[in-house]
């Protein structure tokens, strides 16, 4: 186990690298940055130079790249265009984006399990089929359609909730955007859980189970359930990342300064410190869950045991 | 029956999220509501916030509550008053006296003397603070000797500034310039405090200056909460209890609050709401001319450009363009087709004159055509206009510039759109001459002056004559303009000015840019200055 989770931290220094030298590039083939920073007026030459040897700009890209990891590693992540250090953005945006998804997470595992094992096991039901149906319209409307729709509904129809999240981001107010976030993966981990516990209610470990006399409550959920889980832990993990990622559509529409905002605003001003920089953590975040998800395996199914 | 209970169970989890939701908020965020503050809505700055390093609208904004200087802009006509100044005098239009007015203070109680102008205008202009609004230094003698074009200034101080005592200072500009008290209205020749230069950080934390209103909190990109300051000296004393900023990821979103009673005032109407803003908004809609023009611009780097067949080609170009369909039915109205190369904000007086570009800038389908063709058709047989995707809705425009223009030339290829991914991209491709055809361009007004529309775009070498279009009867008109005493005279010499880009069309004017804005109910006496932004010193809470 120990050897294990050794390995899989040594594999993910390459990764690591690999990913942030490539976000780094992408960020720099788009051109020059400090030629959007003077507006539709062109900066005057000198306090260009200026600013782009401030920023590091003036040197080639490899040697940005070198002095920009040996910085991170003391934990400095540079300087974003407006003058704020990038890990101040971070220290705002990723609390916020965290409560979101966790949000979002909770909203897949008790609505999206549950679902998923009440239609598994009632196949064929009119319970099944209204899930089916429900799913399949969730998965093909676009999250902005989805969250335009209940901002509007909720938001501006019936005052239910306030249409934009006010800027400290409490936990109440995030609930329905992390549901509007969540959406479609929730949809999907019922499909996962309903498929993969049908498949199971067939097993002989199920039988055996039912035979013992053990209660269906316990047989279900003790046994049925916690060898189903294997996808669904496997697709909730990988989530963590995409759902902190890929919040910019959702973050847009509900006025959350998290990080799909700042990472949205990196891109169109073309600030690698601070786009390279969230990408970096949000790096970080994935490799983190998907180890978690591995090491997850073994406790649901003590089959599977890492030398 | 188990399924049932979870699937109930599910519904209630929903329904508790939304029973708490709606128990949320009512703090101090939202539609404002106590002693009169009112809330508006508020893009993230690009830059620090200083006067001499903000550029663009939204810093801008903050700057105009926090700021005065020797002058003031009137809100309705654009006239620079005397704000801060007693008086600027001057016999040659070169060598200026500014005395400054007594009793005037900064909000941390710091006296505003004629060194805190010398003193931040000094800092503006210094190479090495990196202002990227330091050419509005540029007339000021010296200024080349503390921001040289290239290597290292040997200065950091304009030898141009003197203070005399701690009413008065001189200023000797580099050349003659006799509306240049006109232009001190601009935010980067704002006073600034002694706490400026010896605690910069805190005061980038928390600017302090001398307006109406003082800044009581800032969470960087999140939110600004300006509040009246009570002793605040001057005439224009704020007329509500103080302005909370909220930044908004999306306009949209913030159109939304507005009609959802969460916000006062949204001073950007999203293109996509401009269909609903009448019956949204009623008469609480605001749509009125600001400084700003749209153009195409050529490159004159590139010699097919820079022929006399091709100006004429371009003003064929011009007519070819139906602005009246595309301002009706792309922008509703919130455009206005361009006759000049000025904007109707500067007034009859100021400069502005409708019709000056004459036939060049009226649709007239045979007339385009035949010229165009006449003169060898379009410079490298097709026509592309770049533009930046990201923002703005650029794409409709362009697109439909281009069906006028494909639809003169009986080719559906005869002009294409180019779209370019990022702003800064966009910039930089512009500014490093890498564009071999059209793009979209556009000037803002620094300051409400037919001047400012002409020099800095279209002089020679100017900083921002992005085509390189050089003419020397159009240089010399205008040296000639800056060097008249009389005001009037100076216009109209401008104006003759602007006759020479009639020949030369060295950019297709298209049209004036309207400032929109949406307030709610419960604010009235809001209206736009000539730069668009919101008078948020007038506004009253009902």
């Amino acid at each position: 186990m120990g050897r294990y989770v050794i390995r899989r931290l040594l594999q993910m220094i390459p990764v690591f690298f690999g990913t942030t030298l490539l976000i780094f590039l992408m960020v720099n083939v788009m051109g020059d940055p400090i030629a959007g920073l003077c507006g539709d007026r062109q900066c005057d030459p000198a306090t260009a130079a200026q600013l782009r040897a401030e920023f590091g700009l003036d040197k080639p890209v490899w040697q940005q790249y070198l002095t920009y990891m040996g910085n991170v590693f003391t934990g400095d992540f540079g300087t974003a265009f407006n003058g704020q250090k990038v890990t101040e953005l971070m220290a705002t945006a990723f609390p916020i984006t965290i409560r979101l998804t966790l949000i979002a997470i909770v909203f897949e595992i008790v609505i999206g399990i549950s679902l998923g094992v009440v239609t598994g096991l009632r196949r064929g039901r009119p319970i099944d089929t209204t899930v089916l149906i429900l799913t399949l319209v969730v998965i093909s409307v676009p999250t902005f359609v989805t969250g335009l729709l209940l901002q509007l509904l909720l938001g501006v129809e019936w005052g239910v909730i306030k249409p934009s999240v006010s800027s400290d981001a409490p936990w109440n107010e995030l609930i329905i955007p992390g549901l509007v976030l969540a959406s479609v993966s929730l949809a999907y981990v019922t499909r996962l859980t309903r498929t993969s516990i049908a498949e199971n209610a067939r097993a002989d470990y199920v039988r055996t189970a039912t035979a013992k006399g053990l209660p269906r409550r316990r047989v279900v959920v003790r046994h049925l359930l916690r060898n189903s889980l294997i996808p669904v832990v496997t697709f909730i993990g990988t989530d963590v990342g995409a759902l902190m990622g890929g919040a910019i559509v959702t973050e847009r529409i509900f006025n959350i300064h998290g990080v799909g905002f700042q990472l949205y605003q990196g891109i169109l001003r073309q600030n690698s410190q601070t786009v390279v920089g969230f990408v970096t953590i949000l790096v970080l975040v994935f490799l983190a869950a998907n180890l978690i998800v591995d090491l997850l395996y073994a406790v649901l199914d003590p089959r599977i045991r890492y030398a | 029956m188990r399924g049932a209970t979870q699937a109930r169970w599910a519904a209630c989890a929903v329904a508790v999220a939304l029973a708490a939701t709606a128990c949320g908020g009512g703090d101090d965020s939202g539609g404002g509501g106590a002693d009169g503050i009112v809330s508006s809505s508020w893009g993230d700055p690009q830059n620090p916030l200083e006067p001499a390093n903000t550029n663009e609208v939204q810093g801008g904004k903050v700057l105009d509550m926090i700021f005065r200087g020797l002058k003031q802009y009137d809100p309705k006509t654009g006239e620079a008053k005397n704000m801060l100044a007693e008086k600027i005098e001057t016999t040659d239009s070169q060598n200026f006296t500014v005395t400054v007015k007594d009793g005037w203070t900064f909000s941390n109680g710091e006296k505003v003397t004629a060194a805190s102008f010398v003193d931040a205008w000094n800092y503006g202009a210094a190479l090495k603070n990196n202002q990227k609004n330091a050419f509005f230094f540029t007339q000021i003698d010296g200024y080349d000797k503390a921001h040289p074009e290239s290597g290292t200034a040997s200065t950091d101080k304009l030898s141009g500034l003197k203070v005399v005592d701690d009413k008065t200072f001189t200023v000797k500009l580099s050349q003659k310039f006799s509306l240049w008290p006109d232009t001190l209205g601009y935010p980067a020749f704002a006073p600034l405090p002694k706490a400026f230069f010896t605690d910069h950080d805190a005061w980038l934390a928390k600017p302090v200056g001398n307006g109406p209103y003082r800044i009581d909190k800032y969470a960087k990109g999140s939110a600004m909460n300006l509040r009246k300051w009570d002793e605040y000296p001057g005439g224009d004393k704020a007329q509500n209890g103080g302005i909370d900023l909220k930044v908004y990821t999306d306009n949209n979103t913030a159109y939304t609050d507005l009609t959802a009673g969460n916000l006062d005032l949204v001073d950007d109407v999203p293109a996509s709401q401009l269909k609903n803003v009448k019956s949204d908004l009623g008469d609480r809609y605001i749509n009125t001319p600001a400084g700003i023009i749209q153009t195409l611009a050529f490159p004159f780097y590139e010699a097919g450009w820079d022929t006399p067949k091709a100006a004429k080609v371009r003003q064929g170009l011009s007519m070819a363009i139906n602005r009246q369909q595309i301002t009706d039915q792309i922008f509703q109205k919130t455009r206005t087709p361009a006759s000049d190369w000025t904007s109707p904000v500067l007034g009859e007086e100021g400069g502005f004159k409708k019709g000056l570009c004459g036939p060049a800038c009226e649709y007239d389908k045979a007339a385009a055509k035949k010229l165009i063709d006449d003169n060898g058709g379009i410079p490298g047989g097709q026509l592309k206009i770049s533009y930046n995707a990201d923002t703005g809705s650029h794409k409709e425009w362009v697109d439909a510039v281009c069906n006028s223009i494909n639809n003169v030339m009986g080719n559906n290829r005869a002009c294409v759109g180019s779209p370019v991914g990022t702003f800064a991209d966009f910039r930089s491709q512009v500014s490093q001459q890498k564009l071999t055809s059209a793009w979209r361009a556009g000037w803002q007004m620094d300051y409400p002056l037919i001047q400012n529309f002409l020099q800095p775009v279209y002089y020679t070498n100017a900083s921002s004559n992005d085509g390189k279009w050089s003419d020397k009867k159009f240089d010399d008109l205008v040296d000639k303009a800056n060097a008249e005493t009389d005001k009037a005279k100076a216009v109209s010499t401008f104006q003759e000015a602007e006759k020479v880009m009639v020949e030369q069309m060295p950019v297709i004017p298209l049209w004036y840019q309207n400032g929109s804005a949406g307030y709610s109910d419960r604010i009235e006496n809001v209206a736009l200055n000539p730069f668009s932004v919101p008078v948020y010193d007038q506004i009253k809470v009902k």
